[in-house]
């Protein structure tokens, strides 16, 4: 709960709400599909192509053409319902919804009403409401005053993107926090991504959220007015997006305001929250059923299809890695869930053979030393560090070849300049320190180097052994053994 | 052959020329092109026919090699005149619109390609209602048509340039398009053969859409034989239109000269109230024709089919106020002057672009379909519509067609009911059913009344074409309607 | 306009005086499997083709005045 909903709860203000206020969020998200061409036309979908030059007379909206639905993208609709354990509607239907704009060249949007494809579902914790197909929007380039155009500013629109399938992702208002939210999220575009429906990716635009925010009083059961928050291509955007929104709702009804409906903008660089065109939002869109387009059957057949292309989806992947290969519930989890954390991860556990260290080992590794090295949220398949590298280098250090701290130079070594961690420990004179005489020798060094030190740790106070140890660590620039440095340093003070 | 004995000559009987070798198609095109061109020019003085007239005869045509291989083509090089909402590549398509005015769109509709593919050549693009919305031709942004049976009176709408051009003789057929009777109603008050066929058989791909549920595709002609073989080169599942159907058999040309088995169903909710005296006499009279070739004439009920044009004008405006809504001065079309800036662009635009009786559907439309109406109206009027369905199909189990006068009246005169929207929707009153229903429908001249053409309408049921066909050619052979008296 | 409109509105509300609660409405006259493509792709128009017919354009775009003017 923010700072300014704690203060409220003590100071009571007037006209506000006695008692602490809750958020309610749910998400409403796009995701393009990666099939070869439009929703309703032949055209091939555009990456990056120059200006209307993917175009044709369907999605041009030219008179007289008329749209055809692409088998694929209901292929990948279904997989997308299975996937997220809907009913797949016997019969659905697209619906025209209708409104002008210039992005939109029909002057109508061919989508799905109340027939859509799937219904309910749930992914993790929070419910689906519904999942339907449509066609996207051409894009519209604002270019400031034109001397063509009298009296206004200009626009240019391109029909590339027009007509690319979408899928219409609603969960319920079953989100609660910020974080909680962005995090689903990525839950959700991990199973897209294993689904190879999509390239769910946020900036360029295969991914779009926007999310429904209000605020109750906490345990209440009815919804409060909702706002919508549009336009937020990263997850952080999305996270600060909404917790600036929930804040402002906090300030407005606790100083006696009330919320109004409206869909809003938010600006990651100032943090300010704007109304968006709220004056030209056209509330009635007249839906009624696509009379050029057919109902959609779905056949056995059709779902026997998707079902055959489902690939292991993040929960069913978190089970096998917990129950087969052997990694702690958490852990799985976190690889599962953060698809390409496991899909590394797997590719380092099948580049040995016969590995030294148990599964875990090699999963503590990933998740620990090299994501802090390489930063949340970067796919450690873009690194310098190959899977077969941070394999090989874990089993070094099981087999004590390396010692943990040596082994995070090597690591070091490898974010920044890939390569191989034998090389490595070769050329860096990193290899582990056999015991004996040399160690030995290096502890006793190390004794006489603080005597204070020792005096304590054999006066009884563990901690006081840190020094001795670094000492140690450092002549030895690392590659000693910790377990052994400890049993010698004891060995030689006698305890 | 003269000129004369060219133009006596069906399309088929022409075809059969061209492939016999004693027509050529090149002097077959140029007899007709002149005509065409000759009413293009006069203007006023003519019949305005005409959007748009081909200046000379396409290379499949004009090269004299062309007529052996002509021949060999179902439709063997005979002219067509197409209606002017099908898109022809690089020939105006203006679905009778200022909105459109000069439009040339990148591509061909589909049912006029697999008609050039069969043979026909392009004459010209015949005038129409604006966006296919009327039943007399007066709304057309390029002027009116007028009847050739006589000039001061409507040839029927929307297809009315394509009906009075085959039935003055200036195109030996024409393509047009039904959605509640503008190929039925246009064809009796011009006194030649108008077919709509099953919703489906043919392709909508490249029709300026005006209501999607309803638009068809179809033949004007000048006898039954000829629409035949017209249709027969039409119909087939387009994959450019996913309402399109593969029609279940090959259309066949038609040979029955008697009736004998064959059973009518006369309902008395379309054969009764409303219909102009003349037009009755003319069809009890036909009606008797039908029993003496050996048919059955009994009652059938309809009980809905009078709430049937109700529902069209729910529904058409419905579907065309959201297929009219791409006309909005951003990628083709007209462009109001000098927006000052977007909504005045799209308001002008479409003020300025579209006539009064379009503007008055899309009101319609839009408000039976907005948020608080849409129940009582577009989600009535498609109930309706299953009750008319239903009505047929239980009169078919009974009936093998149904007879009906296609138009409640002869051709009216020009401006007598453009002041009155409603009497001019009433028009449609014995075709809309049909087309609700989405059943094929054929207008076959059957007399005159006061010496002007009344229409004899027999519908079957889905995909009977080709026993609707036999059965109208027959009652055609019988009524031995003379339709020389309208030729130029 | 209005006067004519309302004429006919009235002709029109005739269908509220049918009993047809339980009648499914039609949403399509034909009622055939959902026809779908195939994922194929089909040539597109060329820029110029597609620019062709614009009444304003620039930088090989649809030129409008802006929506958020």
């Amino acid at each position: 709960m923010s700072d300014a909903a704690n203060a409220s709860s003590t100071e009571t203000p007037a006209g506000g709400p006695p008692g602490a206020l809750e958020a309610v969020i749910g998400l409403e998200i796009h995701v393009q599909l990666a099939t070869r061409t439009k929703m309703f036309c032949g055209c091939e979908l555009s990456f990056g192509e120059p200006p209307n030059t993917r175009t044709c007379p369907v999605c041009l909206g030219l008179p007289g053409s008329l749209p055809v639905a692409n088998a694929r993208a209901v292929h990948f609709g279904l997989m997308i319902g299975l996937a997220l354990g809907s009913e797949l509607a016997p019969r659905s239907i697209f619906h025209r919804k209708n409104y002008f704009y210039p992005d939109l060249p029909k002057g109508y949007q061919i989508s799905q009403y109340d027939e859509p494809l799937c219904l309910g579902g749930s992914l993790g914790d929070v419910r689906i409401h519904r999942v339907h197909l449509e066609e996207d929007a051409a894009k519209l380039i604002h270019v400031g005053a034109s001397g063509r155009i009298h009296g206004s500013d200009a626009s240019i629109v391109d029909f590339n993107r027009g007509g690319t399938p979408l899928a219409e992702i609603v969960t319920e208002p079953d989100l609660r926090t910020p974080e909680q939210a962005s995090e689903w999220l990525r839950l959700l575009r991990t199973t897209l991504r294993q689904l190879g429906v999509s390239d769910v990716n946020m900036e360029e635009g295969s991914l779009r959220c926007d999310a429904n925010i209000s605020l109750r009083p906490a345990g209440a059961s009815e919804l409060g007015v909702k706002t919508e928050l549009k336009n937020m291509n990263s997850f952080r955007f999305i996270e600060r997006g909404i917790r600036a929104e929930i804040a402002r709702q906090e300030k407005l009804i606790l100083g006696g305001g009330t919320v109004v409906q409206e869909t809003l903008h938010f600006d990651p660089g100032s943090g300010a929250i704007t109304s968006l065109r709220s004056k030209e939002e056209a509330h009635d869109y007249r839906y009624f059923p696509e009379p050029d387009l057919l109902p959609v059957r779905i056949e056995q057949a059709m779902i026997d299809a998707a079902s055959a292309d489902m690939t292991e989806l993040p929960a069913a992947r978190a089970e096998r890695l917990h129950a087969e290969v052997g990694l702690s519930a958490e852990s799985a989890q976190l690889l599962a869930f953060r698809g390409e954390l496991g899909d590394y991860f797997e590719a380092a556990l099948a580049a040995t053979a016969d590995p030294a260290a148990p599964a875990q080992v090699l999963a503590n590794w990933v998740t620990g030393e090299l994501v802090s090295r390489l930063g949340e949220g970067e796919d450690p398949a873009s690194s310098r560090v190959r899977p077969e590298a941070i394999s090989a280098l874990v089993g070094l250090v099981a087999e004590k070849r390396v010692s943990v701290g040596a082994g995070r130079q090597v690591l070091d070594r490898l974010v920044a300049d890939g390569g191989d961690p034998e090389a490595i420990v070769a050329a860096e004179g990193l290899a582990a320190m056999d015991g004996g005489e040399e160690l030995a020798g290096i502890v006793a060094a190390a004794l006489e180097a603080n005597a204070d030190a020792a005096t304590r740790v054999r006066g009884g106070n563990p901690k006081a052994i840190g020094p001795i140890v670094g000492y140690v660590m450092r002549e030895t620039k690392g590659r000693a053994d910790g377990t052994e440095v400890s049993r010698l340093i004891h060995e030689q003070l006698g305890i | 052959m003269s000129a004369t004995d060219i133009l006596e000559l069906t399309a088929s009987a022409a075809a059969a020329e061209i492939a016999a070798g004693s027509l050529s198609a090149a002097e077959l095109f140029d007899v007709y092109q002149e005509r065409a061109a000759a009413d293009r020019a006069a203007g006023d003085h003519g019949l305005n026919c005409f959007t748009w007239v081909a200046e000379t005869a396409p290379e499949t045509v004009a090269d004299g090699a062309g007529g052996g291989g002509n021949g060999l083509r179902p439709l063997a090089g005979v002219p067509l005149a197409v209606k002017d909402l099908f898109c022809t590549e690089g020939v105006p398509s203006q679905s009778g619109s200022r909105i459109l005015e000069g439009y040339l769109p990148p591509y061909t509709a589909s049912a006029v390609s697999r008609l050039s593919a069969a043979g026909a050549s392009l004459l010209a693009k015949t005038n129409q209602d604006e966006f296919a919305m009327g039943s007399s031709n007066e709304n057309s942004a390029y002027g009116p048509v007028r009847n050739p049976w006589d000039r001061s009176r409507v040839p029927g709408g929307s297809s009315g340039g394509s009906a009075a051009a085959v039935a003055a003789g200036l195109a030996p057929w024409a393509l047009g398009t039904d959605t509640g009777g503008s190929i039925r109603q246009p064809a009796a008050l011009c006194g030649i053969v108008g077919l709509k066929p099953t919703y489906g058989a043919v392709s909508r791909y490249g029709m300026i859409a005006f209501a999607s549920s309803l638009d068809q595709a179809g033949p004007l002609t000048r006898d039954v034989s000829d629409a035949a073989l017209l249709l027969r080169e039409m119909v087939g599942r387009d994959e450019r239109d996913a309402t399109s159907l593969q029609f279940p058999h090959p259309i066949e040309l038609p040979t029955a000269e008697r009736l004998d088995g064959v059973t009518f169903g006369v309902p008395e909710e379309l054969t009764v109230e409303g219909i102009e005296a003349g037009v009755l006499e003319s069809f009890h009279a036909a009606l008797d024709r039908a029993r003496d070739l050996g048919a059955q004439v009994r009652e059938v009920r309809l009980a809905h089919a009078p709430h049937a044009l109700s529902a069209y004008y729910v529904i058409a405006p419905a579907e065309a106020s959201s297929n009219l809504a791409r006309f909005d001065g951003v990628r083709y079309g007209y462009r109001a002057a000098e927006p000052s800036d977007l909504l005045d662009m799209y308001t002008r635009t479409r003020h300025d672009g579209f006539g009064a009786e379009v503007r008055r559907r899309i009101m319609l439309g839009t408000y039976a379909l907005s948020s608080g109406y849409y129940d009582a109206y577009y989600g009535r009027a498609q109930r309706v519509r299953t009750k008319i369905s239903e009505d047929f199909r239980t009169a078919f189990a009974a009936v093998d067609f149904i007879l009906t006068p296609t138009a409640p009246t002869v051709a009216f005169g020009l401006g007598e009911k453009t002041g009155d929207p409603l009497s001019m929707y009433l028009s449609d009153y014995c075709t809309v059913p049909m087309s609700l229903a989405g059943i094929p429908a054929i207008s076959i001249p059957c007399g005159l009344s006061r010496g002007l053409p009344v229409g004899l309408q027999v519908a079957g049921s889905a995909f009977s074409e080709n026993r609707l066909l036999d059965v109208a050619h027959a009652l055609e052979g019988a009524l031995a309607f003379d339709g020389s008296p309208a030729r130029v | 306009m209005a006067r004519e409109l309302s004429a006919v509105l009235d002709h029109i509300a005739k269908i509220g005086e049918l009993h047809l609660d339980e009648v499914e409405p039609t949403s399509h006259v034909v009622e055939v499997t959902g026809a779908l493509r195939p994922d194929e792709p089909r040539p597109c128009l060329p820029r110029e083709v597609a620019l062709a017919q614009a009444p304003a354009t620039s930088d090989d775009g649809f030129l409008v005045p802006s929506p958020q003017a």
